[in-house]
């Protein structure tokens, strides 16, 4: 125990925090803090997820009509693809690691920062750097219109900016490889004392495993895009079967990196879960190490399973067969960890405050966009749904439902942790209804309009799937509109909200440990190691009504809980 | 940062500077930073593995495909030049182990020498590619769609081409090296001028190292010769033209004296023999097995007997030796600052985390290397 | 083999010059072991098929040399070498996988460049 004015000092409002410590755009622009580097990570991908959602919008807004006039064929194409290629390498991958966990990671370990900040600030830049080059592709007047995946030998032939947007994604890959190293070394090397591997919170384990994959196959994808730049400028005949290249080794260059990326994105998100779940039940989490190894089996076996995006490319039969059992193998580990997040739940005290309602958002869509996957790993339905909308519609669930809802969800989680101010409850969980209704509004119609044989990538369709476009494109809207309301919510939170305290929700892991925004260097004092998700160990002080941990509190002026948390 | 140690509360504030002054601010001890390195440079050296892997599948692929197309193409690589490459590569792996071993004990002045060395090394191994390179460009060997093979040189029409009778493509290759190697004897120069003692040693450095470079080309085209000259009398003829600017054949094996002249004059006497695209494309669609044998010189096989596909092992062989190449050249940037470094003294024996960790890249460097040499030019 | 200095600290490992050296020749040796292998290695008697795994032995010997002493692998951490040689699995997985699947199109794909060499040439 320590004294009143220790504690007050620890845990009270600070009148220094990372956010004020220094002033001036310099402070932020060469800023080694890896708080203020997640904070523009979380800036620039938020500019990321506007710009690619627009452009989802304007698709939207032209397939409203079957004979939409709306946009031309090419502005079409162009629009779906960089949707897609925004989308994709700009804001999803980045979006967990970089900029949560960015802020979130070397303080659940008890560090005062990463183990590279400035890697970690040149990863920034490469993230700027690489989209720019991504858009040039629209500011250069050319477009670009091969879908994100530029396949050759469509990519090799199209006059529209390739090597921008493809130069652009190989500069976006080494600011991914840059997180990932960074995340790698700084959990191996920069935990707490005697914070053991299974003390880690399951968010760490779950970035661990995303980095593993962001440092082993980001590379690939450097090289495949070289070569394709190569190709497209010298005709170098690999990729390119004019000149006795094969372009679907393209696709097995490609894919080799991409299908593992797909876990990039969806890994983070599955480890804000089972914090927001943990903590907003009260609950130890069940199955600690089983969510913890299922996260490094989904990294590794994302490996193995790259051409199942290719069952109908040519790809030899012996191949099909392995990849698509693998396939299924991936989905063990995964629903691993959603049952052991449903037990989680299994009389928990549960709160169901806006991040609550995104993490049970999560569990629901993720659980249709993981089971829909079953269906397009399976050969026989795959040959039927490849290419339609049924396609659109899985990895919109996994990748929209999983992981921006995640996304949202952990922002307003450690919103109050990293502005030391409180969001509206109410109008981010009106937020996350509209996200969560608007989502399977947009969505679901797709899945009845792809098993009926409608071909994605279309610009115009035949008259009999228009009232299901038309309710996919009202569900865009409201989804937009929802995104739009937690985004005001969230920024009128961080400017104007009311005062909050260390650890308003009785959160065990190492970052609750700091003052509310924390110190430059995190924590005042080495914060005490307590098991993450062992909740008794926060007790509540009524002085600074806030929960502690059990060791600096005054055991006159405690109670378990502050009564009452919830209903 | 400046703001950081104003705002540091820690209790373990002195213990920093006891330290040492170069360990960062977010680090305990000098042994967790050396740590951290450590595993960041090896994770890092894991993703120039999986870098470089995508093209040893492009290799491998088009090699288990396409066998005869890698055949028919080692022909036109020299091995011995390879080989003297990979020596001055794995001295240079020497020199710089030794360099550790140096700033490990703290020994500045030792660990500055081998680092020079190791410089020089990196830019003699620039010199013999750039040989090699320009000599396979005069030829017409290039990737795929320009592949268009003839075994005449072009008449050097730079000044100094034509004076040290080289090819132009070496000497455009030569202009940056000579740049630099002028920019940094005047920069030294000016540092001894105004009495910057260590910067004039540090642009003098600079400028070896930029001559290695030169020494590379005149040890690759004297290797070349010498190389060539052992294949036999077979080519006198374009040897006296153009002394410097061999041929292909440069390979080696002095059993092979009984190739057929005539068809190699006839290859050299029609310049234009494959210049038309299109009539090379008709050869390709013809059967380069059957129609090879017959003609079939292994030194200096006819352009119309090889297989439409040779230029993708061309493609290969740039885009993997390129790639290295460049590698090369970060290495040497990231070396050069190790010397100036080691100049001011830096390193110490619980402070040599940076030689450490170049070192180990340019250990993967080296690496890289010894499978690109037999994949490339070991193939029979 | 590494030296041990009671004055250095326990993560400093320097390598005797003499190992160094002896590594270094030993590469050199292994070089012009290949180089000749291929020059001469079929006159003498070997069969072709022996050329391309020999040579390939030789260079993992040879990477073996560089990696355990002038990388310091043998003193290092078993976490930092366990991830390097990692990466060479997935390398291995890469090369494996993609190789099984491309014999598949192979003639397809030269199929495709005979018989569309006019169209080619019309929108180069």
């Amino acid at each position: 125990m320590v004294d009143a004015s220790t504690r007050q000092k620890l845990f009270g409002t600070p009148e220094t925090n990372f956010l004020n410590c220094s002033k001036g755009w310099k402070s932020w622009a060469f800023t080694l803090d890896h708080k203020r580097i997640g904070i523009m990570y979380l800036i620039g991908v938020t500019v990321a997820l506007f710009l690619a959602g627009v452009f989802a919008l304007v698709l939207r807004s032209h397939l409203f009509t079957f004979d939409s006039t709306m946009l031309s064929d090419d502005m079409y194409n162009q629009m779906f693809t960089l949707h897609g290629a925004v989308m994709v390498f700009s804001f999803i991958i980045p979006s967990i690691p970089a900029a949560l966990g960015n802020i979130v990671l070397p303080m659940m370990l008890g560090a005062k920062d990463v183990a590279f900040p400035r890697m970690n600030l040149a990863s920034f830049y490469l993230w700027i750097i690489g989209t720019g080059c991504l858009l040039l592709a629209i500011l250069s007047g050319k477009g670009l219109d091969t879908g994100w995946t530029f396949y050759t030998p469509y990519s090799i032939d199209t006059n529209t900016g390739v090597i921008y947007a493809t130069f652009g994604a190989f500069i976006l890959g080494f600011s991914s490889i840059f997180t990932g190293l960074n995340f790698l070394v700084t959990v191996n090397t920069m935990r707490s004392k005697d914070q053991g591997w299974f003390k880690l919170p399951l968010f760490v384990w779950s970035l661990y495993a995303t980095a593993i994959i962001q440092v082993l196959a980001t590379p690939v994808l450097g090289i495949t895009l070289l070569m394709l730049i190569a190709e497209k400028t010298l005709h170098i005949g690999i990729f390119d079967p004019k000149y006795g290249g094969d372009p679907v080794l393209f696709q097995h260059f490609f894919w080799f990196y991409s299908h593992p990326a797909v876990y990039i994105m969806i890994l983070p998100a599955m480890g804000v879960i089972s914090e927001l779940i943990s903590v907003y039940s009260q609950k130890r989490i069940f199955g600690y190490s089983f969510i913890a190894f299922s996260s490094v089996a989904i990294a590794l076996l994302g490996f193995l399973v790259w051409g199942h995006h290719m069952f109908t490319s040519g790809q030899s039969l012996v191949v099909t067969l392995i990849f698509s059992a693998i396939t299924f193998t991936v989905a063990i580990p995964s629903a691993v960890k959603v049952f052991n997040w449903l037990a989680t739940l299994y009389k928990g005290s549960i709160l169901l405050n806006t991040p609550m309602c995104y993490a049970l958002s999560f569990i629901f869509l993720f659980g249709i966009g993981g089971l829909t996957g079953l269906f397009l790993g399976a050969l026989s339905t795959d040959i039927h749904l490849h290419d339609t909308y049924f396609v659109v519609a899985h990895f919109h669930f996994v990748m929209v439902g999983g992981t921006l809802t995640a996304l949202l969800g952990g922002v307003f989680h450690w919103w109050p942790k990293i502005w030391g101010r409180m969001y509206n409850d109410f109008l981010g969980r009106v937020g996350c209804f509209l996200v969560f209704s608007g989502f399977n509004l947009t969505f679901f119609p797709q899945f009845v309009m792809g098993s009926r044989g409608m071909p994605r990538r279309y610009a115009s369709y035949d008259p009999e799937f228009q009232i299901f476009h038309q309710l996919s494109t009202v569900g865009a809207f409201v989804l937009g509109i929802g995104i739009l309301l937690s985004f005001v919510v969230l920024v009128y939170a961080a400017l104007r909200g009311p005062r909050c305290s260390s650890n308003p929700f009785r959160a065990a892991s190492l970052e609750w440990q700091s003052s509310s925004p924390p110190d430059f260097h995190n924590f005042l004092q080495t914060p005490v190691l307590t098991d993450p998700y062992d909740f008794e160990s926060q007790v509540y002080d009524e002085e600074l009504d806030t929960y502690i941990p059990r060791e600096f509190a005054n055991p006159d002026k405690v109670a378990p809980r502050k009564e009452p948390v919830h209903h | 940062m400046a703001v950081a140690d104003s705002h540091d509360t820690h209790d373990d504030h002195h213990d920093l500077y006891d330290h040492g002054e170069f360990i960062a601010h977010h680090f305990d001890s000098a042994e967790q930073q050396f740590d951290s390195g450590k595993l960041g440079i090896w994770l890092f050296l894991v993703t120039e593995v999986l870098f470089f892997s995508g093209l040893f599948v492009a290799y491998t692929l088009y090699r288990t495909n396409h066998p005869e197309v890698f055949e028919q193409a080692h022909v036109f690589l020299n091995k011995y030049l390879g080989g003297l490459n990979t020596i001055v590569l794995l001295f240079s792996s020497l020199t710089m182990a030794l360099g550790v071993r140096a700033a490990q004990l703290g020994r500045n002045k030792n660990c500055s020498v081998y680092i020079l060395i190791t410089m020089v090394c990196a830019t003699m191994f620039l010199g013999v590619k750039a040989v090699e390179y320009s000599h396979k460009w005069d030829m017409g060997i290039l990737v795929r769609s320009a592949f268009n093979l003839t075994y005449t040189h072009p008449t050097p029409t730079t000044e100094i081409g034509k004076a040290l009778h080289i090819s132009d493509y070496l000497v455009y290759l030569c202009i940056v090296p000579a740049l630099l190697l002028a920019g940094f004897l005047a920069a030294s120069v000016i540092s001894k001028l105004i009495n910057k003692a260590m910067l004039a040693k540090f642009m003098v450095a600079m400028a070896i190292t930029v001559s290695g470079y030169f020494l590379g080309v005149v040890v690759g085209v004297i290797f070349m010769s010498a190389t060539d000259a052992e294949t036999g009398s077979s080519h006198a003829s374009v040897i006296a033209e153009q002394p410097l600017m061999l041929m292909a054949s440069t390979q080696d094996e002095h059993d092979e004296g009984d190739h057929d002249e005539g068809d190699h004059d006839k290859a050299a006497a029609d310049p234009n023999h494959e210049g038309d695209h299109a009539d090379h494309e008709e050869h390709f669609g013809s059967h380069p097995a059957d129609g090879g044998e017959a003609s079939f010189d292994a030194h200096h096989p006819d352009p119309s007997t090889l297989s439409r596909d040779v230029g993708i092992f061309f493609s290969i062989y740039y885009c993997m030796t390129g790639l290295h190449a460049i590698h090369i050249i970060g290495g040497i940037i990231a070396l050069a600052w190790l010397y100036w470094r080691s100049l001011l003294g830096h390193w110490r024996t619980d402070y040599f985390g940076p030689v450490d960790y170049v070192g180990l890249y340019w250990h993967l460097v080296d690496l890289i290397w010894i499978y690109l040499f037999p994949l490339l030019y070991l193939i029979d | 083999m590494s030296e041990h200095h009671d004055d250095l600290p326990a993560f400093c490992h320097p390598v005797s010059t003499k190992l160094l050296f002896g590594v270094f020749f030993g590469l050199i040796g292994l070089t012009v072991l290949t180089v000749a292998t291929s020059a001469l290695g079929t006159g003498l008697g070997m069969p072709p098929a022996f050329a391309f795994p020999l040579a390939m032995v030789i260079a993992t010997m040879k990477a073996f040399l560089v990696c355990a002493f002038f990388m310091h692998m043998y003193w290092d951490k078993s976490f930092n070498v366990l991830a390097f040689l990692s990466s060479l699995l997935f390398v291995t997985l890469f090369i494996g996988m993609t190789m099984m699947d491309t014999g598949e199109y192979q003639p397809t794909i030269e199929a495709f460049d005979i018989n569309n060499l006019a169209n080619v040439e019309v929108s180069e």
